[in-house]
């Protein structure tokens, strides 16, 4: 999503506002340099960009697959006969469950954050942009389920519908799309009698041309921002499920499964739990540091 | 403000009965039943069993007497738990659910408040950084990452709390649990305090008040700090959503004989009307705290009218 942002196309959306400048810095351009300068948010993003190389690369190159199980190699410690970081109960080795596990998580993050922005925008454009009634209903049903209590919902969905990775991402979507159709509503509100596109229209560009070069463009900072800090929301909901046995399923991995895994055996083997528990705080906070950096870049006024 | 009240428990109704309604239909679109066993039941027991607590009948016709029973104020029996009724449940464990998350939340606003202020009277330096960095740690390390964490190190390691268990609510039981809920909670809670103060610091009314010569001891803790804090007042929803998330985690990590532990199980195990329960439980609870959050924002902000 970062990237998405930040390449040269999408600037054209922006620079129509600066037709006059000659070579004008875009808004995207501001927002760039405001990003690079924090760096809180360029430590997050290079750590993320490790963490994300680990994540696809790893599991093929560890000696041992995530799944194998190593009769002589129970309880090992970090360092011993090949295990970087240790095994399990099974003799499993650590390293290549967490690297599985972390890609499991990432993928997850994305997915069901790829949910939640596909309902939470287009329900929310809509409600905006069409007013009236309309608008009012779809909100308040936006507001009802926001009051209810939707922890015991998706584990009432996990239970129903046996765990599988996808019903996991359908599951967190669904909860997390409700916040991002309210901030595309009230942006879409706030757009749509905005002086530019007013003067767009008095300018004579056609609908398609004021949603598309003015409307769009200005949605995209707020649901970017929201969209960074939402993956590790969802990373965080997937590992909770896990947490409680309702997540991913053994022999698959997450950072959820396998922190809960670790919890168990703590007093016999703490390594099992304080790695996983480091590799998840760290995605986290690396997640965080982006999105805070990314509000502070494109948004300024609230620093 | 009664019109306001009432509107609003006019909303609350059906917002519960949805609830009510989806709860019901996923649990028993659920495969599996409260009665099975490992021991496959004779099909004639299975049917007395059926028709004892009503199953029998047509999924419609036992949706309508759940409904029934819940206007009437009757949760029904647990399906698991013999001779106890849902509602005997729910009282007997709701104390120490209620207990741990009410000294969490107390907690969580007076540490949260004072860094927050702290933070925001130091703006830009170093205890602002420290208090900011704690935020974020507090934000990213998840429930279930601290609780194991503490109770290795301080429980096992160092041995001066123990690891798990209620033992009647001694202090030194609680510790641990309501450290672990109220962390995250301080977390956010000093990160909107903080916000919220700058932005006040910097209004008109504040300026006017140093410009009377208030002492700054006044101008912070009465005049900025009331505005500074509405903010919180609307986060009171999400924070007891949080808590009682996180109370499903602390339960089960302690031990703890509270009612989080009993939802999962329960969900597992096919208990519906304990599911239910705990289901309604807990959706009142959210409806009721936002209710009294809006009134309490419009109590501390005077431009807020209720209608």
């Amino acid at each position: 999503m970062t990237g998405a942002i930040l390449t040269p196309g999408s600037r054209k959306g922006a620079a129509a506002m600066e037709v006059a400048a000659v070579k004008g810095r875009s808004l995207w351009d501001d927002a760039l340099r405001r990003l690079l300068r924090n760096k809180a948010a360029v430590a997050g993003m290079v750590v993320l960009g490790v963490l994300v190389v680990l994540a696809v690369v790893g599991p093929h190159v560890t000696p041992y697959a995530y799944d194998q199980i190593n009769k002589d190699d129970v309880w090992l410690g970090p360092l011993t006969n090949g295990h970087l970081i240790g095994s399990d109960s099974l003799g499993r080795d650590l390293l290549a469950r967490l690297l599985m596990g972390l890609r499991v998580s990432l993928a997850i993050g994305l997915v069901a954050t790829f949910v939640s922005l596909v309902i939470g925008v287009a329900w929310g454009a809509v409600a905006g942009y069409v007013g009236g009634r309309l608008d009012e209903v779809m909100m308040r049903i936006v507001d009802i389920l926001y009051s209810l209590p939707f922890i015991f919902f998706v584990i009432l969905l996990m239970v129903t519908f046996g765990s599988n990775i996808i019903l996991i991402f359908v599951a967190i979507g669904a909860v997390e799309w409700l916040t991002m159709s309210r901030i595309v509503r009230g942006q879409t509100l706030t757009l749509k009698h905005k002086e530019f596109v007013e003067a767009a229209r008095a300018a004579g560009l056609s609908q398609g041309g004021i949603i598309g070069r003015h409307i769009v463009p200005n949605l995209l900072g707020p649901v970017v921002v929201y969209v960074t800090l939402t993956i590790p929301a969802v990373i965080l909901a997937e590992s909770f499920l896990s947490f409680l046995g309702l997540g991913v399923q053994p022999p698959m991995a997450s950072l959820g499964t396998l922190i809960a895994n670790g919890a168990q055996d703590m007093e016999l083997a703490p390594w099992l739990l304080v790695f996983p528990s480091l590799v998840m705080v760290v995605t986290l906070m690396s997640f965080n540091f982006i999105g805070d950096g990314l509000r502070d870049a494109i948004d300024p006024k609230d620093r | 403000m009664f019109r306001f009240i009432g509107r609003r428990l006019l909303v609350a109704i059906p917002t519960l009965f949805l609830v009510i309604t989806a709860a019901f239909f996923m649990m028993r679109a659920a495969p599996g039943s409260p009665f099975d066993l490992d021991r496959k039941l004779s099909p004639e027991i299975e049917a007395n069993v059926l028709a004892k607590y009503g199953m029998d009948k047509p999924l419609g016709q036992q949706y309508a007497d759940y409904i029934g029973g819940v206007v009437r104020g009757d949760l029904g029996p647990s399906l698991k738990y013999k001779d106890k009724a849902v509602l005997d449940i729910l009282k007997e464990n709701y104390a120490v659910s209620l207990r741990l998350g009410l000294s969490a939340i107390l907690i969580a606003s007076i540490m949260g408040v004072s860094l927050g202020v702290m933070a925001a009277l130091r703006q830009n330096r170093a205890t602002d950084y420290w208090v900011m960095t704690v935020a974020v740690l507090g934000v990213c390390i998840p429930t279930f990452v601290t609780a194991p964490l503490l109770v290795l190190l301080i429980a096992s390691k160092l041995g001066w709390l123990p690891t798990a268990g209620w033992n009647d609510g001694a202090l030194a039981n609680m510790i641990l649990p309501i450290t672990v809920l109220a962390l995250p909670q301080i977390a956010i809670i000093s990160r909107l305090t903080r916000a919220g103060m700058i932005e006040v610091l910097h209004s008109n009314y504040v300026r006017t008040a140093r410009a009377k010569g208030l002492p700054e001891h006044r101008i912070v803790g009465k005049h900025a700090l009331r505005a500074a804090i509405l903010p919180l007042v609307s986060y009171l929803g999400p924070a007891c959503a949080g808590l009682i998330t996180g109370s499903l985690v602390v339960e089960k990590i302690f031990n703890l004989p509270g009612l989080g532990k009993f939802f999962v199980i329960s969900a597992l195990q096919r208990d519906y009307t304990v599911v239910m329960g705990m289901v309604i439980f807990y959706a009142a609870l959210i409806l009721v705290l936002n209710l009294i959050a809006d009134l309490l924002y419009a109590v501390l902000d005077p431009r807020v009218r209720l209608v």
